[in-house]
């Protein structure tokens, strides 16, 4: 027989436990998608579900900056137990990569998620959260292959550029029969319904937009001022709807 | 103890691959472990130990060692992992998450930390052998 990795034939034995499994997703980066996850997780934790936060962007590892998370590492209990953190399981590569720059290639990306997958133990969770990397690469591909209910929420901005990108994703998706949950318009600065109109257009459902909120920059690293921003009461919409 | 997590997952490879060839007692299971990944030996033998379900009663698992080659995808230079040049925090983190590699290690020749990880890295199930249905 040819090498086998045995990994794989564990994660979904690791996620037993988990009823939803959301990937928080967009084509392009720099559209809000780690602060949409950061507050969405913080929103169905003050809710009373049991929640994690996986942060999957690798080589740009940012949601342990949004919530303040410094100095902690995960339990070892036959494979590593996430800390819990503002009453989330939180899960990042940060615990092993510090601060420093993790230059990873695409099979490097898939390697390390596999691995961080088959030694996580998140035992019973109502949500988990993942915080992607932007567009269609390999951590996209990897979760779509390798977790079985898996479940997608974009981030857009209203520029066309960014939401021709999530007409690929979507088409991806759909065309691989995975749930799309629906679309989020961030940091929206005028009034229009464009977005709007087009992710109905594509058959999904549009969730909640946000205005572009200055503050939110000043809520970084601090959870109560976080919650009181925008974009969290938005998440607040956001919830009832997944 | 992460050991025990990637023993499990050998323990359910190793299960789906028996069911798959209809083997219906497993005499042996050869591991490759990669040097990279600094796996303790005796805590991933104590392990497999507990975990074996019924099938694997009489299986013998044999763990190999593979040595962790480098090749910078730069210059080319090839060399191997040498884990006491690491401090403890540095290699335990390369033992979790052994890409972290790229963070703290870089080519001797000429400091690029875009390297290939030729040989040496994870956990591999390398063969399964046992008796078949209706052998016997």
């Amino acid at each position: 027989m040819a090498m086998v990795d045995p990994r794989t034939s564990i994660i979904n034995e690791r996620m037993r436990e988990i009823s939803r499994i959301i990937a928080v997703s967009s084509g392009k980066g720099g559209v809000g998608k780690s602060l949409v996850s950061a507050t969405l997780a913080l929103t169905l934790a003050k809710k009373g579900y049991e929640v994690g936060l996986f942060d999957l962007d690798f080589t740009s590892p940012s949601t342990h900056i949004i919530l303040g998370i410094e100095g902690l590492q995960p339990k070892e209990e036959k494979g590593v137990v996430p800390p819990i953190v503002h009453g989330i399981k939180y899960m990042s590569i940060i615990y092993y990569s510090g601060e420093h720059a993790t230059p990873l290639r695409g099979a490097d990306v898939s390697n390390a998620l596999i691995e961080l997958l088959s030694i996580t133990r998140w035992d019973t969770l109502d949500f988990l959260v993942i915080d992607m990397p932007p567009g269609i690469g390999d951590a996209t591909l990897d979760l779509i292959r390798l977790i079985k209910n898996i479940e997608f929420l974009i981030v857009t901005t209203p520029s066309q550029l960014a939401f021709e990108t999530v007409r690929k994703l979507v088409s991806l998706l759909k065309e691989l029969k995975i749930p799309v949950i629906g679309v989020v318009e961030n940091m929206k600065m005028n009034k229009s319904d464009a977005i709007q109109e087009q992710t109905r257009k594509l058959g999904v459902r549009f969730l909640a937009e946000s205005s572009y909120d200055p503050e939110v920059e000043e809520a970084i690293g601090d959870t109560n001022k976080l919650q009181n921003t925008s974009l969290a009461k938005k998440m607040e919409e956001v919830a009832p709807q997944i | 103890m992460h050991e025990w997590a990637l023993a499990e997952a050998v323990i359910a490879a190793a299960s789906e691959i028996a069911e798959k060839e209809g083997l219906s007692e497993v005499k042996e299971v050869k591991i490759k472990v990669g040097e990279l990944q600094q796996i303790e030996r005796d805590i991933l033998e104590f392990a497999l130990s507990q975990l074996k379900s019924a099938k694997f009663k009489n299986a013998k698992f044999s763990i190999e060692i593979a040595k962790a080659e480098l090749k910078c995808r730069v210059c080319e230079h090839k060399w191997f992992f040498g884990k006491e040049k690491l401090n403890e925090s540095t290699a335990e983190a390369i033992h979790f998450v052994p890409e972290v590699a790229h963070t703290y290690i870089k080519c001797p020749k000429c400091g690029s930390p875009d390297f290939e990880i030729l040989t040496g890295r994870g956990v591999w199930l390398e063969s399964i052998k046992g008796v078949k249905n209706g052998d016997g």
